[in-house]
């Protein structure tokens, strides 16, 4: 039996397909997230003028939700607000009203009494946006800026833009995942944005104890061994390590850890020689990437950080349309139905 | 027939139902006879014989009243979640007429003096039978042994451990050692806490796609088999409790063989659901232990229609709204369940998965002989009885539920079974409104 038939679409999307909410990369088609690149490349425009900025978001306020610390994230997300012409506010939870004892519907609540049109939330519980979309303000437009090991959509959008800009299309790319895959919020959406958009090949790379259960089911392939991975790959991700893995007993060593799946230049040589080198940041250099690596001709690390703003507005700015959309799906449902 | 109750000597005549027990005794279109609290007479002698009172139960099934071996009643110390009123109302109108409640009360049921409250609440406010079970170790901390033999003194009807695990498989075996000295049943959910760590959803497919804490299957089979071994040794009558794994199902079948005195249960949603009810991030369905695979779910039905599973249980756990009311990792497990067990059941009858009497026995017979008890209808029997409408249909919603717990596995959606009637020693404990 079937508990629940609310599958992501049926919170994220207008019932014409527009996008309300930028919740998880599930169940959005090809078209959508290349509506989504392409709404991004026009932006990017608007990022090199003088002025950076545009008034599709003039009157609205967008509050940062952030339940877990983020610098890169929230700032990015702080400057598309801007440069959409949002007033915006900065909330970081953890030191306010959660302390206080306050629960998260109650927060949450309260800020929607201050007439707020869109929360971007981060948070460190896996599933948090949906629950906030779903059951707490269903008229405030929810983007997901990282949830638990969940999803972070944004990122894996522009990791998509990054990639487009350089290999132009998606068709017949290899294109591979190295670290840890486990926890990563981001790889999840990666790998579901790369199955969506074409990608021909998607590999995942790491020790056995860093990847989930049966994580061929989102649509990849394994390799244990990075050196026989490396081969022919067009793009390589390398996922952030945090220390606390050695605690847990899921590596024995950074310095392992780095033999067998650091990104180093020989290592970046076994690839396709235009492969290009992401990263999600921030990095841990002599962790999982060298720094000749990072900094080198391959490395498209800081394009990811520009195109970050330009994603993020992008998906501001399609969601803040839908929800109007619905709004005036519901007034002209409201006035054919006339007065009780 | 009155919601009221008849007076002491009053008589009830029951007519044109269905008999079914869970010994596989069927009878179409019996009468029964209800004086002074028994089975005065079956069937011919019944229908000759003159009532007070008169229920038609034509179109309905009579069976034996579902026996509970697992459900949590919230009394005493958790009054937000539920009470004692509140739930054994929300288990009779489930069928219901006897619930073994958890020893996971504030404060834990390991006295004397707990188990009189628990005792002392149903008395007042309960309709239905009430068997505390009670906590095998101080506080269900699992490290020192509670006093057993006057928890069963005082009226528990077994001991275990509630949804707990004992961390230590020394205590462990020290718990199963001396309970075995008093003959008592012990009663565990298997559970390797080492392994389930910090986890809340089956380590499986929805697990890793939506970033959720898994608990893997090894989890609970490491679990039984160190009971298994354990029960073997000491000579204990062991019961495991809300199982979830296929693998624990031929695990036990391999240990009845061998001889060793287990019995088991299962709640009645492991049987309906798996881990895809948790797609949507639907908290209702973040439950200990975690909804797993398909391939699970039918093993443990197997197990209930092959009897290597003698039980269904109702692991019914209510909450208040704001237990449920977060992201889905925040919020505590369990199902607001008792109301719904029945239809449940009867949803896998229709789909062909178990026959009636093999539902019939899991909720009746089965769980009663797990605590030495007996649920068959016979001349000169204890009336306690359920009369359901198996094609009737009700729609649990916010309106309909009587639990506390709002949560409740299918909500506003129409399911098959009606509870008509239930009888505890011939009193009615819960009457449906409708076709008096």
């Amino acid at each position: 039996m079937t508990a629940n038939a609310a599958s992501p679409n049926h919170l994220q999307l207008t019932r014409d397909g527009q996008l309300r909410h930028f919740l998880t990369l599930d169940g959005l088609n090809r078209e959508l997230l290349t509506d989504i690149l392409d709404t991004a490349d026009s932006f990017i425009e608007v990022g090199e003028r003088s002025i950076k900025k545009v008034p599709l978001l003039r009157g609205r306020t967008v509050v940062n939700l952030f339940f877990e610390p983020s610098t890169r994230t929230r700032s990015t997300f702080e400057l598309a607000a801007k440069r959409l012409s949002a007033d915006v506010l900065n909330l970081d939870i953890n030191t306010s009203a959660t302390s206080k004892g306050e629960s998260l519907s109650d927060t949450l609540l309260n800020l929607e009494a201050m007439a707020s049109d869109m929360f971007v939330v981060r948070h460190a519980q896996s599933g948090a946006p949906h629950f906030i979309a779903e059951s707490v303000t269903p008229g405030v437009a929810i983007i997901n800026a990282g949830d638990g090991r969940h999803a972070h959509p944004t990122q894996a959008m522009l990791d998509m833009l990054t990639i487009r800009q350089h290999k132009g299309a998606f068709e017949g790319l290899k294109v591979a995942i190295v670290g840890d895959v486990l926890h990563s919020r981001v790889a999840r959406s990666q790998i579901r944005a790369l199955n969506e958009l074409g990608a021909e090949q998607i590999r995942v790379i790491a020790p056995g104890t860093l990847l989930p259960t049966d994580v061929e089911s989102l649509g990849c392939t394994v390799e244990y061994d990075m050196v026989k991975g490396m081969k022919d790959l067009d793009v390589v991700i390398m996922l952030r390590l945090q220390k606390e893995r050695m605690e847990g007993a899921l590596l024995p060593s950074e310095r392992e850890f780095y033999r067998l799946y650091g990104l180093s230049q020989e290592k970046l040589a076994l690839a396709h020689p235009e492969c290009i080198v992401m990263h999600p940041g921030p990095i841990n250099r002599g962790v999982e990437i060298e720094s000749a690596v990072a900094d080198g001709p391959q490395s498209v690390i800081l394009n990811q950080v520009t195109n970050g703003i330009a994603i993020r507005m992008a998906v501001m700015s399609m969601a803040m349309g839908g929800q109007v959309a619905e709004r005036q799906h519901k007034l002209a449902e409201l006035i054919e139905r006339g007065p009780a | 027939m009155s919601a009221s109750k008849p007076t002491p000597g009053s008589s009830l005549k029951i007519t044109g139902g269905r008999l079914l027990d869970g010994h596989g005794s069927e009878a179409p279109n019996i009468a029964l006879m209800i004086r002074n609290g028994r089975i005065a007479a079956l069937g011919e002698a019944a229908e000759q014989a003159e009532a007070d009172q008169t229920f038609d139960a034509h179109g309905c099934v009579i069976a034996p009243g579902f026996v509970d071996l697992y459900c949590n009643l919230r009394e005493p110390g958790n009054g937000q979640k539920g009470n004692m009123a509140s739930e054994t109302r929300a288990a009779a109108r489930g069928g219901f007429t006897t619930v073994c409640t958890s020893p996971e009360t504030s404060p834990v049921n390991d006295s004397r003096a707990v188990t009189h409250l628990i005792r002392e609440a149903a008395a007042i406010s309960s309709a239905i039978r009430v068997l505390p079970v009670g906590a095998i170790t101080r506080g269900l901390e699992g490290d020192m042994l509670s006093d057993m033999a006057g928890l069963i003194a005082a009226g528990c009807v077994a001991v275990g451990n509630g949804s707990r695990g004992v961390r230590n498989a020394r205590v462990l075996r020290r718990c199963m050692a001396y309970a075995q000295t008093f003959g008592l049943t012990v009663m565990f959910r298997p559970e390797n806490q080492s392994l389930a760590a910090d986890g809340y959803a089956h380590d499986g497919l929805v697990t890793s796609r939506l970033g959720l804490l898994g608990i893997p299957e090894v989890a609970e089979t490491a679990s039984v088999m160190e009971m298994l071994l354990l029960a073997e040794e000491t000579g204990v009558k062991l019961h495991l409790s809300q199982l979830s794994c296929g693998r624990s199902v031929e695990m036990i079948a391999d240990a009845r063989r061998r001889g060793i005195a287990v019995t088991a249960d299962v709640a009645m949603h492991q049987l309906v659901f798996t881990q895809d009810a948790l797609a949507g991030f639907d908290s209702r369905f973040h439950l200990r232990p975690p909804l797993r695979s398909e391939t699970d779910r039918k093993a443990l039905v197997a197990g209930v229609r092959e009897g290597v599973i003698d039980a269904i249980v109702s692991q019914h756990l209510p909450h208040d709204s704001a237990a449920k009311q977060a992201p889905l990792p925040a919020t505590e497990p369990g199902l607001s369940s008792i109301e719904s067990v029945l239809s449940l059941g009867l949803g896998l009858v229709q789909g062909g998965e178990l026959t009636l009497a093999e539902l019939v026995r899991g909720l009746t017979s089965g769980p009663a002989s797990v605590i030495g008890r007996t649920a068959t209808i016979g001349s000169d029997e204890i009336a306690d009885l359920c009369v359901f409408d198996p094609e009737a249909h009700w729609t649990p919603s916010r309106q309909t539920l009587i639990s506390a717990g709002q949560h409740a596995p299918v909500l506003g959606r129409s399911l098959p079974g009606l509870v008509r009637l239930t009888l505890v020693d011939g009193q009615e404990a819960w009457v449906s409104e409708t076709r008096l």
